[in-house]
C-alpha cells in the first residue's frame, strides 16, 4: 500500500505523514508471530533483567544468599535465551544508529538540560532513581511495556490492558509535570 | 525443524531476535529521550504509533497462529492490586529516566550515557524486589488476583472485534492528530 493509496483513502493531505513508527510497530508485530511460534517466549525484557540482576548481586550479598532467594529460585540467573536476548536489543541498535550515523554519546539529553540544566551527576542520579523505581513497578506487576505494553495487550490479556493504561496516565501525568515548562521539543 | 525451539539451538535466536527488536526501536527513533517524554507531554505520538501497529499486526498475527496450534498464549495473572501498584510505579519510573526498560538498554546502544545510570537502576530495582518478594508474595499478589484472564473470554466479545476496534479508534485518532498536526 504506497502512500497516495493511503492518502486517497482517508482524504488526508499527507506530504507531512512519516510512515515510519508504523513500519516500525508494524516490524514488532511480525517480529512477535516469530518469537512467540519460533522461541515460544513472547518479547520482554524485565523478566531477563531480573535474572541478570541476580548476577550483579552476588558479590555485594553472596551468592549463596541469590540461589536461596525464592524470587530467583523461579528467576533463574542464567545465560539463557532472555539474557542474550537483552544483548541482541544492545547489539541491535548500536548497528542501527551506526548505520544511520547517529551513534552519539549523550550525558545529558536536550528536554532534560532546558528543563532541570546541564549537571550530568544530576541527570544520571534521576536516571538511576527512575530506572530503579520503573524496574520495581515492573517486577510487581509482572512486566514491562514490552511484556505487558505490547506481548501482553496483542494477546488480549486483562492485566496488560489494566496495566498499560494505568501505566501511560501515570506516567504522562507525571512526566507533563515534570517537563511541563521546558518549552516546545 | 521442530517447533518451538529449546535448549540451546535457542540461544543465538535470543541474541538475532533482541538485534531486530534493538533495530526496530533506534529506527522507530525511540532510543531518544526527547521522543519518550515527547509523548508523554502528548507532543509527539511516535511511541503511540509504534506500539498501536505492533499491537494489531501481532495480534491478529499471533490470534491466527494460535488458532492454528502454532503458538501458544503466555497471559500474566490479572493480579490487579498488584498491577495497578507497580504500572503506577512505572509510570514514575518512566517519567523520570525518561526511556522504558527496553527503549532504555536500546539506547545504551546508541552511546546514551544516562540510559546506562537508568540500566544500574534498574539492576538495584530487580534487586530489591527479589528481596521483597516473599512480602510481596504473601501479602499483595492475592489480593484482587483475577487469574490469567483475556478479554474475550471475559465480555463474550471474538478476538477479530478487539483488533477491527483498536484499528478503527486508534487509527482515527492518531490520523486526526496527523491532520492537525500534531502527531
Amino acid at each position: 500500500m504506497t502512500v497516495g493509496t493511503v492518502t486517497a483513502f482517508t482524504g488526508v493531505a499527507t506530504g507531512r505523514i512519516d510512515w515510519t513508527p508504523y513500519l516500525m510497530g508494524g516490524g514488532i508485530g511480525v517480529l512477535s508471530w516469530a518469537v512467540f511460534a519460533i522461541a515460544d517466549d513472547p518479547l520482554g525484557i524485565t523478566t531477563a533483567l531480573s535474572a541478570v540482576a541476580g548476577f550483579a548481586a552476588m558479590p555485594f550479598v553472596g551468592a549463596e544468599t541469590v540461589w536461596h532467594n525464592s524470587y530467583w529460585a523461579q528467576t533463574i540467573p542464567s545465560l539463557s535465551y532472555g539474557s542474550l536476548f537483552l544483548v541482541g536489543v544492545i547489539l541491535g541498535a548500536f548497528a542501527a544508529s551506526v548505520g544511520a550515523r547517529r551513534f552519539q554519546f549523550e550525558a545529558v539529553p536536550a528536554v532534560w538540560r532546558r528543563r532541570f540544566g546541564p549537571s550530568p551527576t544530576r541527570r544520571f542520579a534521576a536516571a538511576f532513581i527512575g530506572g530503579a523505581i520503573e524496574m520495581y513497578g515492573a517486577r510487581l506487576a509482572g512486566g514491562c511495556a514490552s511484556g505487558h505494553g505490547i506481548s501482553g495487550t496483542l494477546q488480549l490479556a486483562l492485566s496488560s490492558w489494566i496495566f498499560t493504561i494505568v501505566m501511560f496516565t501515570t506516567a504522562i501525568l507525571v512526566g507533563s509535570y515534570l517537563f511541563g515548562d521546558s518549552g516546545e521539543r | 525443524m521442530n517447533l518451538p525451539v529449546t535448549g540451546s539451538a535457542l540461544l543465538p535466536l535470543g541474541i538475532l531476535f533482541g538485534f531486530v527488536f534493538g533495530w526496530l526501536l533506534q529506527r522507530a527513533r525511540l532510543t531518544d529521550t526527547g521522543v519518550i517524554i515527547g509523548q508523554l507531554r502528548l507532543r509527539d505520538y511516535t511511541l503511540f504509533k509504534v506500539m498501536l501497529t505492533a499491537i494489531i499486526v501481532g495480534g491478529i498475527g499471533v490470534f491466527v497462529l494460535h488458532s492454528g496450534g502454532l503458538a501458544a498464549y503466555h497471559i500474566k495473572p490479572a493480579d490487579l492490586l498488584a498491577v495497578v501498584l507497580g504500572a503506577i510505579l512505572f509510570g514514575v519510573g518512566m517519567a523520570i529516566y525518561g526511556y522504558c526498560p527496553g527503549t532504555g538498554l536500546a539506547a545504551l546502544g546508541t552511546g546514551s550515557l544516562h540510559a546506562l545510570a537508568g540500566a544500574v537502576g534498574m539492576l538495584a530495582g530487580a534487586i530489591a524486589f527479589a528481596f521483597s518478594f516473599d512480602w510481596i508474595k504473601a501479602k499483595l499478589l492475592p489480593i484482587a488476583a483475577m487469574g490469567s484472564v483475556r478479554l474475550p473470554e471475559l465480555t463474550g466479545i471474538p478476538d477479530l472485534v478487539w483488533f477491527a476496534g483498536l484499528f478503527v479508534i486508534g487509527f482515527a485518532a492518531l490520523i486526526a492528530l496527523e491532520y492537525r498536526g500534531r502527531a
